[in-house]
Order: structure tokens, then sequence, then C-alpha cells
């Protein structure tokens, strides 16, 4: 698999330095899962925020802490060498197959088929997933094989990532694993391929502005 | 450690928190896979997270079946850590004043890019070429070329 869209360098270094909002950090987490680029721009960018802090240590702290920490740290070096990058926290036992990349597992659990659906639609339904974030929206998006999400412009960004299946729009085809990344103003209507579905995770920051009548009165009700 | 936009008290107690999970987790540190002081800022900046924006921090599971493995070594999976930590240190000094300011309000402060702007009163687009622009010094100090 060769991942062809990827998150610009400005959402990698937000999701790195944790100030993205959860939302949006959910996209890339999920997009870490297939893209080995964009792991290695994170650790890259992990180590901008450890040597700031090694820098900072001496303004802000009692002047050994830091030391001390790691003096400890180096005291436990490699009883245990355990696997441990940047970036990658507890690792979960051995999960089911299943298409959702982990990072949206401990949101939504890993049965794609089980979640309450919520019809968008004839061809497309939604899964609002629950979260903090007071900043954006996140949703499971799935589109039947072949068929269209009307045509809709933005307020603001909205970020889709595919999970499985694929869909094209005016600008690219997208694949598993790939991200898009809309700006506001930019209307498009994404197609699912013919074949499988199309799932995807899209996460936007305002209501999407639909061009058609049906959809633009459902939006309130469908919260979308 | 970090001020994080907090009231002092509470930028205390992520402090505090952080230095009691690193004691904790010290055991899953390997210094062959990365620098402490890097380990020590994620933890930070999950705890912050949590303490602050009382929101969870979606993460990647190195267990994943999806997970697709490199192919080739990545460039500086062969530095030694200490330097690589050493160079993007020496990078960040030679950054002109306003885009390590950007950096430090990101990484240490925990502000979005909005907030930024807002604070600097300078336009977001400006604050993101800012952030674009130092990145790439940074990994170019790493021998990263991508
Ligand atoms: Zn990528």
């Amino acid at each position: 698999m060769t991942i062809l869209h990827h998150p610009g360098d400005e959402l990698v270094l937000g999701y790195a330095a944790g100030s993205l909002a959860e939302s949006w950090s959910i996209a890339i987490a999920a997009h870490l899962t297939y893209c080995p680029i964009c792991r290695h721009k994170v650790e890259a960018a992990e180590h901008v925020g450890g040597s700031l802090l090694g820098g900072l240590e001496e303004e802000a702290l009692a002047p050994s802490a830091l030391d001390l920490v790691l003096s400890q740290i180096k005291g436990v070096e490699q009883e245990k060498p355990e696997q441990w990058q940047a970036s990658i926290e507890e690792s979960s036992p051995s999960k089911q197959e299943s298409i959702l990349p982990s990072a949206l597992q401990s949101y939504i659990g890993n049965d794609i088929d089980s979640l309450p659906w919520q019809r968008l639609g004839n061809d497309v339904s939604q899964y609002l997933i629950k979260t903090n974030d007071h900043e954006a929206k996140a949703r499971i998006l799935r589109i039947k094989a072949g068929r269209p999400v009307p045509s809709h412009g933005h307020r603001g960004r909205e970020l889709t990532l595919v999970l499985s299946g694929s869909f094209e729009d005016e600008f690219s085809k997208f694949r598993a694993g790939d991200l898009e990344d809309v700006a506001e103003e930019t209307v498009h209507k994404p197609i699912a391929a013919a074949g499988d579905d199309c799932i995807c995770l899209a996460v936007t920051d305002a209501p999407l502005r639909f061009k058609e009548l049906i959809p633009r009165i459902l939006q309130p009700v469908l919260n979308i | 450690m970090m001020k994080l936009g907090a009231s002092p008290d509470i930028a205390e107690e992520i402090t505090q928190e952080t230095f009691v999970s690193v004691w904790r987790k010290a055991q899953q540190f390997d210094q062959r896979k990365s620098s402490a002081v890097t380990w020590i800022f994620t933890i930070a900046r999950n705890q912050r997270i949590d303490r602050l924006r009382k929101e969870r921090r979606p993460a990647l599971d190195p267990n994943d079946p999806l997970l697709v493995p490199n192919k080739t070594p990545t460039p500086f999976e062969e530095l030694e850590q200490s330097s690589i930590v050493k160079n993007v240190t020496a990078s960040i000094e030679q950054l002109p004043d306003d885009q390590r300011d950007v950096v430090r309000l990101s990484f240490i402060e925990g502000l979005s890019h909005q907030e930024i702007s807002a604070r600097l009163k300078t336009p977001l687009g400006t604050i993101k070429s800012r952030l674009r622009l130092s990145f790439e010094k940074l990994r170019l100090s790493l021998g990263d070329f991508q």
C-alpha cells in the first residue's frame, strides 16, 4: 500500500506538540498506522519538544529535578528493554481483525457493522464519535459502493481518512490510509468507487454547506 | 517545567504528575529507541492534554495488526539518540527569533496555532509558515531530506 495523501506539516506539528484538538488528532493518529513517513515526522517533532524541555529545565525547575529523573531512568535502563517509541503509548492486548486502526477502536470498538448508523439519505450513513472536543467533530461515514456524497462546500476545514474502499473527487483518488485535507471555500463531490462501500473518518470544524435542497433541510436534524 | 498557559498551581500539578508517571514508567523506557528528554516531553504533553483540555490523546498502537512497517530504516534511526537531541537543540538556537518563539509557544505552552496567532497578533497563515520553515530546518539538522 502506498500512501499518496498525507497531512501537512502543520497538522503533524500540532499533533506532536499536543496542541491539536482531539478530533483532528484522531485522524492523524489513525493515519500514522498506515504511514511510516508521517510516523517519522512525528518522532522528529517530538524531539523538538524534548530539546526545548531540556533547555527549559534550569529556569523553571529546582535545578536538579530533571537530572534526578534522568539518573533514575539510567538506573533501570535496559533491565527490561520493552518496546518504546516516540508517540507510542500503552499497547493493548491483541485485537480482533478489524478495518479500524487502534486509535479509532479505542473510541468505537472494532465492529463497524454493529454501530448505530444514522442514515443521511440513501447512499450515506454516519456515526458520530463521542469526544471531549468542542472545536471539531469526528464521524465515521459509510458511502455505498459507486454512490456519491451530495456535493458540498465547507465553512471550515474537512479532513477525510479512508479506512476501507476508496473514493474519488474532482481532485484525486483516495485509498485506505490516504488523508484528504479540504479547505474552506472548496466545493467537492466525493464518489465511492464501485465494488466495496467506502468507509472513512471525517473530521470537520464547521457544518458542511450542501448545495442541494434535501440534504440542506436535513442538516440540522442530522447534526452534520 | 511547562507553563502550559495554565495557572502556576495547575502547571505545578502537571509537572508533579509528569514526574510520578516518569518514575512509574521508567522501566518501559528504552534508551536505544529515544532520548530521555523527548520521552519526558511526551508524558508531560499527555498530562497537559488530560488535565488542561480534558481531552483524550489518540495514540498509535505499535502492535496494531494494521500497522504498515517501515520499509527502510529512517535516516536518524542510525543516529545516537543523544546526538539527535544535540542536533535539534543546536538547530533551534539558530532559528530566527520569530520562528523560535512560535515553536516554543506551540510545544512548551501548548497553544494552538490560532491561539499563537492571537497572542502574537500575527495572521494565522504567517504562524503556520513560520512553523513549517522551522520544521524543515530542524529536520535537515537530523539528516532528513524528504
Ligand atoms: Zn503520511
